[in-house]
């Protein structure tokens, strides 16, 4: 499977000259499988660009992974050119409510007056699904979702082929309540997802000097991302979901303070850029953007 | 309805479970969890005072051992039937009951309370267990 991040940026885009190493956009990442399907984690920003990108080369089947509706997760669906494609068959996915179809729930944005057109009125062809607690197959590989800790029904999603995974977990606070470093396993928000991934991508959204003041809000510090990943024995972290108010100088700056608290580390942990591929096969490599 | 299964022990816990349980942390009122397998899995330093046990010290155990150890009675001392506590009642019948109990912990310390418990149902309807409550009523009385 290759993996490529889109829009990498939490809250709210920030696009300008302090974010454009790291990139502006949010949260959007293609997942190509080698059976030839899309999954899209997420509808941010970043699904905007990537239609554009899409609608040369259509996959075989499109399926739209999102962890929650928040809008920097859903914001792009309603300029994402496949959308309007006649006849294209896709596949939403989403956290289940007790209260609302998934549909009935994005249709309150893709619809006035928030936009113009109504989501029923789109030509593609949308089926709704439950985000999926027990593993589907789609193509070459299995995906399954789990609820995670953050503000509203939130999943994460771990997807698996040929010995590979990949962990999707953008908005998560794991550590709400609770000492990462002394909880055991089997009660930690996430852990069973991201539990021996080759590859996750996880919310790091402030610098621990930060994170004092957004406790609650659903996101992570830098250190609570690390002892995360480093109790899931992931091999390898990136860091996701960038702070708004992060330029990119600060990105660095928090890269370097990930690094320099977990020695052992270093060469496992890096930060989501827009543009970033990412390739797992036999052995994974990142490609330069 | 038959008792509920055992085994559940260490197996990664659901979301509603989790919350509940770092809730419970940081309560000062004793506070029990059971998962859906009937298992105990988690109570908080308050509930261990109540039991004259920390948690550490018993673990995850199945409630039926658990309520071999936990004396529950009427507050007449008539003995109360596991399935007929409120958190039996919740597990069994998935509803949420209430009534005033007698407790005696492994010290032998015995105090009334009022016991709430209720059942934990996901967005699907799904049982993920049971939460119970204890608030003491009155002094503390000794064997």
């Amino acid at each position: 499977m290759r993996a490529r991040v889109w829009g990498c940026r939490g809250s709210v885009a920030a696009p300008g000259p302090d974010t454009v190493k790291y990139g502006g956009n949010t949260s959007c990442i293609e997942v190509r499988l080698a059976s030839g399907q899309a999954l899209v984690l997420d509808a941010g920003t970043g699904m905007r660009p990537l239609g554009v990108s899409m609608q040369e080369d259509l996959p075989v089947e499109l399926h739209v992974m999102l962890t929650h509706l928040h809008l920097d997760h859903l914001q792009g669906l309603g300029f994402f050119r496949p959308l309007f494609a006649p006849g294209l068959d896709i596949h939403i996915w989403g956290p289940t409510s007790p209260v609302q179809h998934l549909s009935e729930r994005i249709a309150m944005y893709l619809s006035p007056p928030l936009f113009p057109v109504r989501l029923e009125d789109v030509p593609s062809n949308i089926t709704f699904h439950d985000a999926p607690e027990e593993p589907v197959t789609i193509g070459s590989a299995t995906v399954r979702a789990a609820k995670v800790t953050h503000q509203g029904p939130t999943v994460g999603y771990r997807i698996e082929e040929a010995g590979d995974s990949l962990v999707y977990l953008p908005d998560h606070e794991p550590s709400l309540g609770a000492d990462l470093a002394t909880l055991p396993a089997s009660w930690m928000s996430g852990h069973d997802l991201a539990n021996g991934a080759t590859v996750l991508f996880h919310d790091a959204q402030y610098r621990d000097h930060e994170y004092g003041a957004h406790v609650g809000w659903g996101h992570s510090s830098i250190s609570d991302a690390m002892e995360f990943a480093n109790k899931a024995d992931v091999g390898e972290l990136v860091l996701f979901h960038h702070d708004p108010y992060h330029t990119d100088d600060e990105l660095d700056a928090l890269l370097a303070e990930a690094r320099r608290g977990w020695p052992g580390m270093e060469d496992r942990v890096r930060l989501a850029s827009e543009g970033m591929v990412i390739n797992l096969g036999a052995e994974s490599a990142v490609e330069p953007r | 309805m038959n008792d509920p299964p055992l085994g559940t022990r260490g197996v990664p816990k659901s979301l509603p479970l989790i919350l509940a349980r770092e809730l419970a942390s940081n309560l000062a009122t004793p506070m029990f969890l059971m998962d859906a397998g009937g298992m105990l899995v988690f109570y908080n330093d308050a509930a261990a005072l109540l039991l004259g046990k920390p948690f550490g010290e018993l673990g995850e155990i199945p409630s039926g051992e658990f309520g071999a150890a936990l004396e529950v009675t009427t507050t007449d001392g008539e003995r109360i039937r596991r399935r007929d506590t409120p958190a039996g009642v919740a597990f069994f019948e998935h509803r949420p009951a209430h009534m005033t109990v007698m407790a005696t912990a492994y010290n032998g310390v015995r105090r009334t309370y009022e016991a709430t418990a209720y059942p934990l149902f996901g967005a699907e309807g799904e049982m993920h267990g049971v939460v119970s409550v204890f608030w003491q009523r009155g002094p503390a009385e000794h064997d």
